[in-house]
């Protein structure tokens, strides 16, 4: 993917550029607002990485004029000010994903990932999700795998949803919680991994290949 | 304190102020005094001129000018009259009457006079004789004079004049007086307040305001003072055990950190060792940021700003999202999650600080239950004695009644909780959404086990 990355601090940009240029993304870098500005107007990226705090101007009115003039790229906003209302800004203020800093660079890569394939995979709205033998059938809320019926409680099968909508890419345990409970609070407890678990267990037992598989130190990933 | 310090002060002022309140009012009522004495006897000595006049022109009407002069000069014997009567030939030559000469004063417009007596016999503390008198020119040229001397009218209204000048001057100086008695009163004790805030100032925090008992403005002022300083004094104890804690709970892991990477340096030989160590210190890392965004949420909810984006929350639906949420992990640690939802309630609040909160009680249930257990999470009210309510409640080994403010404070942890982890954040979360919303923390004996309920304020209900 071809990605922005829109951020004052040299040291954490450098970090930044490093690790998704060593994850196969080529990447751009635009040391302030004024720059960052121009250059996602004049280029195609898929992602568009802001930070809220630029030199002379915040990241919000940034992506306000971006949305503004019509430019779609999805933004992922990286904010110090992690609390609920400033989250709910910038998600207004046309952004698609915010991390709180400081977050680890799993969580980082993940969320572009999930963001470029957002964009790639278009608004369409599916019926039918399909990962290799995995079928889910959004209108019937049915799910099979092969030639198996898989009963799902409702949580479970939006959990599934998730994955798949997301297939091949990891999905950390914040991303599940923001998106299938919608909750910006990270529990003591390891709720997360107990849900995947009880989820791996009805789609890959009794057969000979894991779907759900486990990244270290980062979250999960579907894939065939 | 100097006196010059006196006039500057803002009770003198306001002393002066009452001081010249109090005069003008003093002065109205003296002007009315003067109008009803002296005024009184003016407006008398006029009329009694017009009852002569009267009389007179009744006599001219009928007997033209023999009949005047006769009763003039019959009016005019009268011993001690204070009445003047001249009548005089068109030449004003004196015809008849007690004054010896037509005045030489020109009389206003209505026919009023004012004059000096010039023959009159000079009274010893040699006082002019003043008189007021009306002037009429009768036919055929003659003129006559009717006045009364106003000499005794003057002195009166003179005695009257100097009487209220000394009342005046008294009531200046007894106000004058009390004001500035007033007012160095007031100020001796501000000037008190002032000189003990100085103090403190320079250090003296355990200094307090005299308070005199008398329950008036400046007592209340200084125990509001008192108040005052007692909560920051409570705020700044409470400040240095948190920093006394983030430096001793944070330097622990810290110091773990260091050392586990030290060892790594000098003992690990293989990219697996390294990897293991490395994750290790991510992990340690982790838990040192857990501790720090626990503290902001504490923080962002005591600054009371999102109040700003409270809304509608159904405490029903947070209780069954979060069960939702909890469950599988409930039953892998050997519980029971029961949602037990009597009814509907709806309160003014954040959804996602008042799920956090829930979730850190369901995080403690967890920790601290037995395997076997029941953990329930119950929403009710507002009944009539309690508003409404969401709680959590526990089998686990509870907490002894005398301990329960102690674990809302941070990085408190009960000696019986040491083992396990947790950073002695949780309830302080807790506790500081609760306050947030208005609400109550309430803590209970389950026998066994803990309640812990949040109780919300009754609000009409939405």
């Amino acid at each position: 993917m071809k990605i922005l990355v829109i951020e004052d601090d040299a040291q954490a940009a450098a970090y930044m550029v490093k690790g998704l240029r060593e994850s196969g993304h080529v990447v751009d870098h635009a040391a302030d607002g004024k720059d960052g500005l121009f250059m996602a107007g004049s280029e195609n990226y898929d992602v568009l990485i802001v930070d809220r705090l630029l030199p002379g101007r915040d990241g919000l009115s940034l992506v306000e004029i971006l949305r503004g003039a019509g430019t779609d790229t999805p933004v992922l906003f990286l904010s110090a000010l992690g609390s609920v209302d400033d989250r709910v800004r910038g998600l207004r203020a046309g952004g698609d994903d915010y991390l709180t800093k400081p977050y680890a660079f799993s969580e980082l890569l993940a969320r572009v990932e999930a963001l470029g394939r957002r964009k790639s995979a278009g608004a369409a709205a599916t019926t039918r999700l399909q990962v290799a033998d995995l079928e889910m059938d959004l209108l019937a809320r049915r799910v099979r795998r092969g030639t198996k019926q898989i009963d799902l409680l409702p949580r479970e099968f939006r959990l599934l949803e998730y994955l798949m909508r997301h297939a091949g890419n990891v999905v950390t345990r914040t991303m599940l919680l923001e998106n299938v409970w919608d909750y910006h609070f990270d529990p003591q407890t390891n709720v997360i991994d107990v849900h995947v678990a009880r989820l791996r267990q009805k789609i890959d037992r009794d057969f000979p290949t894991p779907m759900i598989h486990t990244v270290r130190g980062a979250g999960y990933t579907l894939r065939a | 304190m100097p006196d010059l310090g006196l006039l500057r002060t803002t009770t003198f002022r306001v002393a002066l102020l009452y001081l010249g309140l109090f005069l003008a009012s003093v002065l109205v009522i003296l002007g009315l005094i003067y109008w009803f004495t002296a005024g009184f006897i003016e407006r008398q000595t006029d009329e009694t001129i017009a009852a002569e006049i009267a009389g007179l022109r009744e006599h001219y009407r009928q007997r033209r000018l023999p009949g005047l002069i006769e009763v003039v000069n019959a009016r005019s014997a009268t011993p001690r009259t204070s009445t003047l009567y001249l009548v005089a030939s068109p030449t004003y030559a004196p015809l008849a009457g007690n004054l010896s000469a037509w005045p030489d004063a020109a009389p206003d417009p209505d026919g009023w006079v004012e004059f000096e007596i010039k023959d009159a016999p000079p009274t010893p503390d040699g006082r002019r004789h003043d008189a007021r008198a009306v002037m009429f020119t009768l036919s055929g040229g003659y003129h006559l004079l009717v006045g009364r001397d106003t000499r005794e009218r003057g002195q009166f209204q003179e005695r009257v004049l100097i009487s209220l000048a000394w009342a005046l001057l008294l009531t200046i100086g007894l106000g004058a007086a009390g004001g500035v008695l007033i007012s160095r009163n007031v100020m001796h004790r501000i000037d008190a307040i002032n000189r003990t805030t100085r103090q403190i100032m320079s250090g003296a925090l355990q200094e307090r305001m005299a308070v005199k008992g008398s329950g008036d403005e400046l007592d209340q002022l200084a125990g509001n003072l008192n108040a005052m300083l007692d909560q920051i004094e409570q705020l700044m104890v409470g400040m240095r055990q948190v920093s006394d804690s983030i430096a001793h709970d944070l330097r622990t892991p810290l110091t773990r950190l260091r050392s586990r990477l030290e060892i790594t340096l000098v003992e690990c030989s293989g990219e697996d060792e390294y990897r293991g160590a490395i994750q290790e210190a991510i992990g340690e890392a982790d838990r040192l940021l857990g501790i720090f965004s626990a503290l902001l949420s504490i923080a962002e909810a005591e600054a009371g700003t999102l109040q700003r984006s409270f809304h509608k929350v159904a405490l029903a639906d947070i209780a069954r999202r979060i069960a939702d949420l909890y469950e599988p992990a409930a039953e892998e640690a050997g519980l029971s999650l029961d949602s037990d939802i009597q009814a509907e309630p709806v309160v003014l609040g954040n959804q996602q600080l008042l799920a956090q909160a829930v979730a850190n009680l369901l995080d403690n249930a967890l920790k601290y239950s037995p395997t076997g257990g029941r953990v329930t999470l119950t929403v009710d009210g507002p009944d009539g004695s309690r508003g409404a309510f969401i709680s959590v409640a526990d089998g686990g080994p509870g907490i002894p009644a005398d301990q329960r403010e102690s674990v809302l404070r941070r990085f408190v942890r009960l000696e019986s909780s040491r083992s396990s982890p947790g950073n002695g954040l949780g309830l302080s979360l807790v506790d500081a959404v609760a306050r947030l919303h208005g609400a109550r923390l309430e803590m209970d004996d389950n026998r066994p086990g803990l309640i812990v309920a949040i109780v919300f304020p009754r609000i009409g209900a939405g």
